[in-house]
């Protein structure tokens, strides 16, 4: 009442100081209570960031097989993996050839043909379908399609092109396709994520 | 917009100053919430639940709109959606839980702001807008509830829908075509579920308008008090922040561990175990009652059960399935009218003897009967009991008040809210920082003693 803003201690509630140094009792309170609606609040947006991320029916979508013992050497598949285009070629004696003869160094994403393969495999090769730059889905998985400058993959959106071990040669796209993490789960299928 | 005492917003920093000019957001911010909101030193914790129906409006808004992210409104897979929130959304329970909740204590929250409205008549001049404002929120929200309860499309989302539209099947003529135009159809299907989800979603934020028009008419006078004598001079008002901010903090604290509680520990235990199973339109559920919230209104319909027909001709004036709707909407919309039903010029049940018996002893109990019946079988003595405590309800608001503003003679009034407070004596011994100080305030007619209107 004497004092309307609430801001300092009435003058006569001596027994809310601690000292002359102006830190009063009360204080605490403020830090103690703040601090927790603070901390409660805050917490408040971990679920509600958190809903947003992929739901356990997603995740539980995140390994796909596929059988590719019906795939012809110079033939690929289109399947899916994680609801994105997944491709999977046999390659031929000569496209592998046509891989291992190009200088690693010179190329943009340096890697070996061997290391895009399983030991044992050598010519199958299993890569997203999705180009590097911007997503979209390179041609030259089915017969017929465009398979661009190097006889591997073309992507139409900006103008990719990738050789027959999926790497980048040409155009926008900074990476090779990608290779997901996959495995023979018997002599004929193989097993992705 | 406030008393002549109240503090003034005074930017400090360039930046509050330049945005001062451009935008007075903060100002209004200080005027409405802050330490420029002058209000009566009085309040007890009735006057909390203003503050944590707003909160609750908010616990909706964020979590409905986060639950419509991975519902879908169409009567193949909504009942399917549901369930993949949760069962598979992250935290996708915990906001489903919170929301249906939500509702819950939303409603419990707003029972109580009218109960607070009904005992101190808070209805009174000169807030009556505000009061008509509150009835208004209250309707949506009774609109809002509903729409929203159909959107899981369970046993009771399919029979709610059915029942509900089906009240307006009672208007005589426009009734049945009016019935399949709300629905789109013969029965609730996909356009009645589409429907209800977008205006579910519409309605939020329409009663988020009607509240700023509830707080804005409700800073013109300033806020009631429980002794309903008017704020007179600045000793009588404390400013909002921090006072009532940390009072209302404290509530919201309390409120907060329920609310928990309940979404944790007990999250079905205000729902019905029916409306786990897929909508069928071919059976309904052996006991068909809404949300625990409606219970009072619900029994107001059932109480109806015979045609109004003029005596021994058998000419049937009034069916009794209109006269239940009647009576159900009848039970609300009389609060429109209660500022003018109730003339006494006190405000505070607590200097209101009559007025007083009659709110704990009829209105109080009749109310918890409502709440009870609302929820039974359509079966005696439960319908005989309903009629009872109907006849009361409408007895009490459109009799008994007006009966008791005209007879009633009322305790007397404390001078001032400070007097109320500390007593007479300390009245004139407070300091006091306004221009009216306590030797002339003496002399100062009791405007709270003016008739209400």
């Amino acid at each position: 009442m004497a004092d309307m803003s609430g801001a300092s201690t009435p003058a006569g509630a001596t027994d809310m100081l601690d000292g002359a140094d102006g830190v009063r009792r009360r204080d605490w309170i403020h830090i103690a209570a703040l601090s927790t609606a603070g901390v409660g609040g805050a917490s408040l947006l971990f679920p509600l960031v958190s809903q947003m991320a992929p739901s356990a029916d997603v995740l539980a979508q995140s390994t796909s097989e596929v059988d590719v013992s019906a795939i012809e050497p110079g033939q690929a598949i289109k399947t899916t993996f994680r609801k994105q285009p997944l491709f999977v070629r046999r390659l031929t004696p000569k496209e592998i050839e046509e891989a291992n003869a190009v200088d690693v160094g010179s190329l943009r994403d340096p890697q070996t043909l061997a290391e895009r393969t399983l030991v044992g495999s050598e010519n199958l090769l299993v890569t997203m379908g999705v180009c590097t730059h911007l997503g979209c889905v390179p041609l030259g998985a089915a017969a017929g399609e465009d398979r661009g400058d190097f006889g591997g993959y073309f992507c139409p959106c900006h103008g990719s092109h990738y050789d027959t071990a999926g790497r980048i040669r040409k155009g926008p796209a900074p990476k090779n396709l990608s290779v997901p993490e996959y495995a023979f789960k018997t002599d004929t299928v193989i097993r992705i994520g | 917009m406030s008393f002549a005492w109240a503090k003034q917003y005074e930017p400090k920093s360039a930046f509050t100053k330049w945005i001062d000019e451009k935008l007075p957001f903060p100002r209004l911010v200080y005027n409405a919430v802050g330490a420029g909101y002058p209000v009566p030193r009085n309040l007890n914790y009735m006057w909390n639940f203003g503050v944590l129906a707003g909160f609750c409006l908010m616990i909706q808004i964020i979590t409905g709109v986060v639950l419509a992210m991975h519902y879908a409104a169409n009567a193949t897979v909504a009942f399917g959606t549901v369930e993949h929130i949760m069962r598979n959304v992250n935290y996708g329970w915990m906001l489903r839980y919170a929301h249906a909740n939500g509702a819950s204590f939303f409603f419990i929250v707003i029972y109580l702001h009218i109960f607070r409205g009904f005992f101190y008549s808070s209805y009174k001049a000169p807030r009556e807008m505000i009061w008509l404002l509150g009835v208004v929120i209250f309707l949506l929200m009774m609109a809002t509830a509903f729409m929203g309860y159909v959107l899981p499309w369970g046993q009771m989302s399919f029979w709610g829908a059915q029942v509900i539209t089906g009240l307006f099947g009672a208007i005589p003529l426009v009734g049945e075509p009016l019935q399949i135009w709300l629905l789109g159809g013969f029965a609730p299907d996909n356009a009645a579920l589409n429907r209800f989800f977008s205006l579910h979603f519409l309605l939020p934020f329409v009663i988020a308008g009607v509240v700023i028009l509830h707080i804005w008419a409700l800073h013109i006078p300033g806020s009631s008090n429980p002794t309903g004598v008017e704020v007179k001079s600045e000793s009588d008002t404390v400013p909002f922040h921090p006072y009532y901010t940390s009072k209302d903090g404290f509530g919201l604290g309390v409120f907060l561990i329920l609310f928990t509680a309940m979404v944790f520990f007990l999250p079905n235990a205000l729902g019905h175990p029916d409306n786990y199973i897929e909508a069928n339109p071919l059976s309904t559920p052996a006991l068909i009652v809404p949300e625990w919230y409606f219970y009072p209104f619900y029994a107001i319909l059932r109480a109806f059960t015979g045609d109004l027909t003029i005596p021994f001709t058998g000419i049937v004036l009034i069916p009794a399935k209109l006269l239940g709707v009647i009576g159900m909407f009848g039970s609300i919309l009389v609060w429109f009218i209660l500022p003018w039903l109730d003339k006494s010029p006190v405000r505070s049940g607590h200097y209101r003897p009559l007025f007083r018996k009659f709110f704990w002893f009829g209105l109080v109990p009749t109310m918890a009967a409502l709440f009870y019946l609302g929820g039974t079988h359509a079966e005696e003595p439960y319908i005989m009991l309903s009629q009872f405590f109907t006849a009361y309800y409408f007895l009490h608001f459109l009799v008994i008040l007006p009966i008791i503003s005209q007879i009633e003679v009322p305790k007397p009034l404390p001078f001032s809210i400070t007097e109320g407070v500390l007593g007479k004596a300390a009245t004139t011994e407070a300091p006091r920082a306004g221009t009216v100080d306590g030797g002339d305030a003496g002399t100062l007619p009791d405007g709270s003693l003016q008739p209400a209107e």
